[in-house]
């Protein structure tokens, strides 16, 4: 499904060159749950965006489904984030200006994969139901949070993306959440990759990775 | 295509949650595109007069033979041009008095009239033969029937007691033009046998000799396409027009950038949600064009029809200040073509894709992992400040060049655009250093974090004080210079209007019945012959004047330079003294010698001296009153100015008006007189007065919207001070302190500027539109007025956002420290 071959990413801070990934490998199969973990600057997230198509690496190949995402032009990553990718952010990141219910269906829409079943299911699942009108600023972290897995799982994508979802929630709701995600993951059948400090919930995942120095341990 | 519209859908959405944002930026779209339709509403109406003017027989369109040295010729040339086989065809032209109302008489003769010339390819196979009958037809356009009251079929009388053929409408008729047969016009007239010019058809009919063979001198070809006389007169007043309107675009414009750039900063997280989504940095942008242009369109139709109020508004003024210079008539009704709304539609959207263009192709740039972060204008500012300062010195220099090496009206304008451009452009860096000063002087805490603070919000605020500035300037430039035409204007008219009674006759005979009479009076101390004649120098008419040898003239006549006894030299008829204009025109200095066309032939004058001729289109020559008798035997002998004591005046113009039965056009005393100049003077300054205000009311909106969009942002800066005990009237009460001293600054910047925009419109600007160069007057409780118009501008702007700080819940400020979770 996902597979991440000698990837190396560096950037230049204060006029040196700070090498974050240096060489990772990685793979993830169809309905398989995966846990990166690893202390700040490890690169956890710097790798999550690089398979995400929001950044280039300096070399190495990131295949999904057979795609190199790593070969793709700007045009060509976005079309495959829309359309084979959920992705979920630690600080939600819903659009400020539209009420849940546009802000679940936006990215099934615009990637023409509109299913009135599982959106209502969705919608069901995460507890949504009474909270369609309000606008995310009415909203609790959680039920933010729940509206991005709802938005990310929407177009049923091949691979979920998940950067520290839990780590603007408090310990009861980040549960909640979780639990949520990983039992519609379990659904839809997709990978799920998620980056996270907290162990008690990478142990949750069939499997943890551990990035230390810019490389897999 | 429903991906897109979903994406558009999104974009917008964030406008139902700032709505003032969104009424920022249609308020500025609307002004900039209402003021700059509206003046371009006003020229255009007045270009369409012109044309129709160029195209009643004056040979804007086809070319012409006209008398070199005399307004009219023999009819005899027109039957030898017309054997010689060249296509001509007569026109005779003067004016007729109807209802104490002057009127252009044209005559023509239809059958040989080129095609293209004017109207008569249009007049209809019916209207042809009535035209031509002996009853005739007089053709006028439907302004004319109004201002005449008249229907048709009715037939008017002529003051002089000839009656006109009877009227029928003809649309492409200019204003105040009449069409006749070209015999009944040669009668009413009185030029039997002489016509006026000739138009030259395009077609070839078999040899024809050259001109020179037929007419020898006496005629002059102009070639078609040269710009009509009103054209070429007016064209300075519609670039002053469209000077204005395009500054007031601009100001607009600002407002519109500013209202941009923060919409787009503050959707940045918003963008990145749609990347992460999946929507590629092209179809953000384009989608984002797509939205912008929507809006354009919508906010340029309001304005479109801003613009046409705001054009029917002035357009009285227009008018009176057109016929008051030019003499120019344009119709009172405004009518416009569909290109001023395609073009005024134009301008609108090309007007919001310039203002937004930086901030589009950020976002099109915009890598999608930085996209949340803001744009950091504060952090970028002390590098754009740098080049900022830098541009507006070379654009300083740039200005300079060319006031030394330019020579034209164009390059006066120039001159005062890269003016106002360097003097906006350097704006915030003056208010950069002088705030940097004060924040290094700062010693108390709140002292620093007001003056850092203010350096923070310099960078939301320029552009506002930007237009504040241009706005300002602009209103002290053309407020002093109107003042100082004023101040001007009005000694030059008690010296030039010295005669207590001005008094025209009827005819020769009874311009000499009047004199007798008058010498019998001994209240009349002076009688002034004023006759004049009209010639043609250098293709333009001018004006001859005879001066009677007297004290009211040597004493009174204002001069700017003259020869050592000057009038003595004008008395012997050897001398003449020149208008400024048109010295200016023909590059005439003191003591140069000149060839005037006088009837006889060249006569050769020195120039004595010249003197200044406020508002007069025509050059003006002023010689003696007895050269002027002997050198143009023909002249009518009907006005003359009266030297009266005053207190006598109304008995004398009383018994005149018995006695000679003078009406209000032929008798007239000096206090009507100057307040009829003195009245349109003022109307001619009030187009300019109005586009004044509404440029500073523009600069206000500017200031307030930029307020207003910054309110909020400002609440991140403001609430760590309130949670560390300073209250929320104190808050406001700084942040006021804070927006009127930036105010101020702009304000005080912008009176030296405006003395320069003064300097530049007086020095080069008028003498290159008009011929006259104006002393420069400063008028300091002008500067004062307009100061606190500015504050208070400034006030008014900044006591909405206060407002709502003072109202602010405890609740919202608090929440921004929720929000930094």
């Amino acid at each position: 499904m996902l597979s991440v071959q000698g990837l190396t990413k560096s950037y230049r801070a204060s006029g040196e060159q700070l090498a974050v990934l240096r060489g990772v490998n990685l793979t993830l199969a169809a309905g398989e749950s995966v846990a990166l973990t690893g202390e700040s600057g490890s690169g956890k997230s710097t790798l999550l965006h690089l398979i995400a198509g929001l950044d280039s690496a300096d070399s190495g190949l990131i295949m999904l489904n057979g795609e190199p995402i790593s070969e793709m032009s700007d045009s060509a990553r976005a079309a495959m984030r829309r359309d084979r990718l959920g992705l979920v952010f630690q600080q939600f990141n819903l659009i400020p200006s539209l009420p849940v219910a546009d802000n679940l269906v936006f990215q099934a829409r615009i990637a023409g994969r509109y299913d009135v079943a599982w959106q209502s299911e969705l919608v069901e699942r995460l507890g949504l139901s009474a909270l369609l009108d309000r606008y995310p600023e009415q909203l609790s972290g959680g039920q933010q949070q729940r509206v991005a897995i709802g938005r990310a799982l929407a177009i049923k994508p091949l691979v979920l993306l998940a950067d520290e979802p839990t780590g603007n929630l408090d310990e009861k709701t980040a549960d909640d959440v979780l639990t949520l995600a990983r039992e519609l993951v379990a659904q839809t059948g997709c990978a799920f990759l998620m980056v996270t400090h907290s162990a008690r919930h990478a142990a949750t995942l069939d499997r943890q990775v551990h990035l230390s120095a810019g490389l897999i341990a | 295509m429903s991906r897109h519209v979903w994406v558009l859908a999104v974009l917008l959405s964030h406008w139902t949650r700032r709505r003032t944002q969104l009424a920022t930026l249609l308020v500025g779209l609307i002004s900039a595109t209402a003021l700059w339709s509206g003046v371009q509403a006003l020229n255009q109406q007045a270009r369409n007069s012109y044309d129709r003017a160029a195209a009643t027989f004056s040979g804007g369109k086809t070319a012409m033979l006209i008398g070199r040295d005399s307004p009219t010729f023999s009819q005899q040339l027109f039957v030898d041009l017309r054997r010689a086989n060249w296509p001509v065809s007569p026109v005779v032209e003067g004016r007729v008095r109807i209802d104490g109302r002057s009127y252009r008489l044209l005559g023509i003769e239809p059958f040989t009239l080129p095609e293209g010339a004017g109207t008569a390819p249009v007049i209809g196979q019916s209207q042809l033969e009535s035209f031509l009958t002996p009853q005739g037809r007089t053709l006028a356009g439907p302004e004319t029937l109004s201002d005449l009251k008249a229907r048709e079929g009715l037939s008017l009388l002529v003051e002089g007691g000839m009656l006109l053929p009877p009227l029928a409408v003809q649309d492409q008729l200019a204003p105040g033009v009449l069409l006749v047969d070209i015999g009944i016009a040669q009668t009413i007239l009185k030029m039997p046998g002489q016509i006026s010019r000739l138009l030259i058809g395009a077609q070839n009919i078999g040899n024809r000799k050259p001109l020179e063979e037929i007419v020898g001198g006496r005629l002059r070809r102009i070639e078609a396409g040269e710009r009509g006389d009103l054209e070429r007169l007016t064209s300075s007043f519609h670039l002053n027009l469209t000077a204005f309107g395009l500054l007031s675009f601009f100001v607009g414009l600002f407002i519109v950038h500013s209202a941009i750039g923060l919409a787009l900063e503050q959707r940045l997280p918003m963008f990145r949600t749609l990347r992460a989504c999946g929507v590629s940095a092209t179809s953000l942008t384009a989608i984002l064009v797509v939205e912008l242009v929507s809006l354009a369109i919508v906010s340029g139709i309001v304005g479109l029809m801003c613009g046409y109020v705001i054009a029917s508004l002035l357009l009285p003024d227009v008018s009176t200040s057109l016929r008051g210079l030019y003499g120019a008539q344009i119709p009172g009704q405004l009518s416009l073509r569909a290109d001023w709304w395609i073009a005024g539609l134009g301008m609108s959207i090309l007007g919001a894709l310039l203002a937004a263009a930086n901030g589009l192709l950020r976002v099109y740039r915009l890598p999608v992992l930085t996209a949340a972060q803001p744009f950091a204008w504060q952090q970028t500012q002390q590098r754009w400040l740098k080049r900022q300062g830098a541009v507006a010195l070379l654009i300083t220099a740039a200005a300079g060049a060319i006031l030394y090496f330019g020579d034209s009206l164009a390059s006066g304008f120039a001159v005062l655009a890269a003016l106002l451009l360097a003097a906006a452009l350097g704006l915030p860096v003056i208010l950069g250093l002088v705030l940097w000063l004060g924040q290094r002087g700062a010693n108390r805490p709140m002292a620093k974090w007001f003056w850092a603070d203010s350096r923070q919000q310099l960078s939301g605020l320029s552009l506002a004080l930007m237009a504040l500035l241009l706005a300002l300037a602009v209103n002290v430039g053309v407020g002093t210079m109107v003042q100082s035409f004023s101040k001007t204007f009005t000694t030059w008219l008690d010296d030039r209007l010295a005669a207590e009674v001005y008094l025209n006759a009827v005819s020769d005979a009874q311009g000499r019945e009047i004199v007798a009479w008058l010498r019998q009076r001994p209240e009349v101390e002076a009688i002034l012959p004023a006759w004049r004649t009209d010639v043609t120098m250098d293709g333009l008419p001018v004006e001859v004047l005879g001066f009677a040898d007297h004290a009211t003239y040597r004493e009174r006549w204002p001069l700017l330079e003259s020869q050592p006894a000057a009038w003595d030299k004008v008395r012997e008829g050897h001398a003449a003294l020149f208008s400024e204009q048109l010295s200016r025109r023909l590059k005439l200095r003191i003591g140069d010698r000149i060839a005037l066309p006088a009837s006889g032939g060249p006569w050769q004058v020195d120039v004595a001296g010249i003197y200044p001729d406020y508002g007069n289109p025509k050059g003006q020559i002023g010689i003696g009153i007895d050269a002027l008798s002997a050198r143009w035997p023909d002249i009518a002998r009907t006005r003359f100015g009266l030297r009266v004591a005053p207190e006598r005046v109304v008995d004398l113009i009383a018994a005149l008006r018995d006695k000679f039965a003078l009406d209000g056009g032929r008798l007239v005393d000096q206090a009507t007189l100057k307040a009829e100049s003195t009245r349109i003077f003022n109307r001619t300054f009030a187009v300019t007065s109005a586009l004044n205000a509404f440029t500073l009311g523009v600069a206000g909106i500017a200031l307030l919207t930029s307020l207003l969009t910054l309110a909020n942002s400002r609440l991140p800066q403001l609430a760590p001070l309130w949670a560390l005990g300073v209250t929320r009237r104190k808050l406001a009460t700084i942040e006021l302190l804070k927006t009127m001293s930036v105010a101020f600054l702009t304000a005080l910047l912008a009176l030296p500027v405006g003395l320069l925009v003064a300097w530049c419109l007086v020095a080069v600007v008028n003498v290159k539109a008009f011929g006259w160069r104006l002393p420069l007057y400063v008028f300091p409780f002008q500067l004062l007025e307009l100061l606190a118009v500015a504050m208070l501008a400034a006030l008014i702007a900044t006591l909405i956002p206060i407002l709502k700080l003072l109202q602010l819940q405890p609740v919202t400020l608090a929440k921004i420290f929720a929000d930094e979770r």
